[in-house]
């Protein structure tokens, strides 16, 4: 049990620097979103199950989506991706 | 004669020329102006924005640890999980537990303590949320009658529901995810859960058919004059019951509402019905979020 809340931990840790770390909006994002998870089930074990299900709902659910939509109304997701794809439909077109 | 020339007798005189402030200001016409010359050449100003930077990094990772330090500082000093000399044992939280289940009738204290003891904040916190869905209509609204403009390029919209995949699992999914929260908002005395969690789960499950079969056909199923009925119901239901119980308890008059058995789906007086009317303000408050930010109205 020990083991698996060192685990846990430090899996929040690391959640939580690479949140702040990593370049690209839409990655911070997902790992947030990892961050939440974890969360929960620390919530859990410092026996609160009423902040682990609005943790799991809210923190990893809802607020995520909102950010992917700002993100999408920025037009800050995949860049590149679509660079590619542009490309793509131009080289089959010609 | 006066001794002291102030301004006021000079201006009662009629001696303060105040025609010069009025006049046109004289710019340098762009001839006369001096052409703006950089002082040092580029790549001294290049190396100071890289030094300027070092040092932004530096202060930064300085001030994290020094926060990061000082924050564990504060928790070392905390008083030990569960001691019995700790600040936060008192009257209150005794109170809570001894009494709490035979008061309120939940046998979820958490339940009890923020719906019944605590409802005001409850109310407060719902209202929290109206205000927010009215800050958000305000800034993410689109003309009345006209739709947002879809910057998006017509390749990169994807029929999810077209897919054979996503669809099933998708009505596999969403009832149970709508039942789960209902029961989550049903239980709120007995179990864990209540009110925000599971008009949060419920908000989740309609997020899902919006995105999975279009707004467009989200906005049809679940009309928007629903939505604003729906909360404004469920606040002015949660405002009433429990101006009710305060000018009962505030005047010391027997409250008709009884706790009943505690662990019944039928009890804790008014928090299962409170807790109904705060799942569906959160439940409308989330889905409204997801439709403005995606399409600028519900």
């Amino acid at each position: 049990m020990t083991i698996f809340r060192i685990l846990l931990l430090t899996g929040l840790l690391v959640c939580a620097i690479a949140t702040a770390c990593t370049k690209k909006p839409m990655q911070a994002v997902i790992i947030y979103m990892a961050y939440s998870v974890i969360m929960s089930v620390v919530w859990i074990l410092l026996e609160s199950p009423d902040l682990a299900i609005t943790e799991a709902a809210v923190g990893a659910g809802v607020t995520s989506i909102l950010f992917f939509l700002t993100l999408r109304q920025l037009n800050l997701i995949d860049r590149d991706q679509k660079k590619k794809k542009d490309e793509e439909q131009e080289g089959e077109h010609e | 004669m006066n001794k002291k020339d102030t301004f006021l007798r000079r201006w009662l005189r009629g001696e303060v020329e105040f025609s010069a402030l009025l006049a046109e200001p004289v710019y340098p016409t762009p001839e006369e102006a001096v052409p703006y010359e950089p002082k040092e050449n580029k790549h001294v100003a290049i190396r100071t924005l890289r030094r300027s930077r070092t040092g932004y990094r530096a202060a930064v990772t300085v001030l994290c640890i020094v926060f990061a330090l000082f924050m564990l500082l504060v928790i070392g000093n905390l008083p030990q999980y569960g001691a019995a000399d700790a600040p936060t044992v008192n009257e209150v939280p005794q109170r809570y537990v001894e009494q709490g289940m035979e008061e309120t009738g939940a046998v979820n204290s958490v339940a009890g303590m923020i719906l019944d003891y605590r409802a005001f904040d409850t109310l407060g916190e719902s209202f929290v949320l109206f205000t927010a869905t009215c800050a958000v209509t305000l800034l993410m609204c689109a003309a009345p009658g006209k739709k947002k403009e879809e910057h998006v390029f017509e390749a990169e919209v994807v029929r999810y529901d077209n897919d054979p995949i996503v669809r099933t699992v998708c009505k596999l999914v969403i009832p149970i995810i709508l039942m789960f929260g209902i029961y989550v908002v049903l239980n709120g005395h007995i179990s864990p859960g209540g009110g925000f969690s599971g008009g949060a789960i419920m908000a989740s499950a309609l997020i899902i058919y919006a995105i999975v079969w279009g707004e467009d056909k989200a906005s049809r199923t679940i009309p928007k004059k629903a939505i604003s009925l729906i909360t404004l119901c469920a606040l002015a239901f949660y405002a009433c019951s429990k101006t009710y119980s305060f000018f009962t308890g505030a005047n010391h008059i027997h409250s008709i509402i009884s706790p009943g058995t505690p662990g019944r789906i039928f009890s804790a007086g008014l928090i299962l019905p409170l807790n109904v009317a705060v799942g569906f303000v959160v439940c409308c408050t989330m889905y409204s979020f997801y439709m403005y930010f995606r399409r600028g109205e519900l």
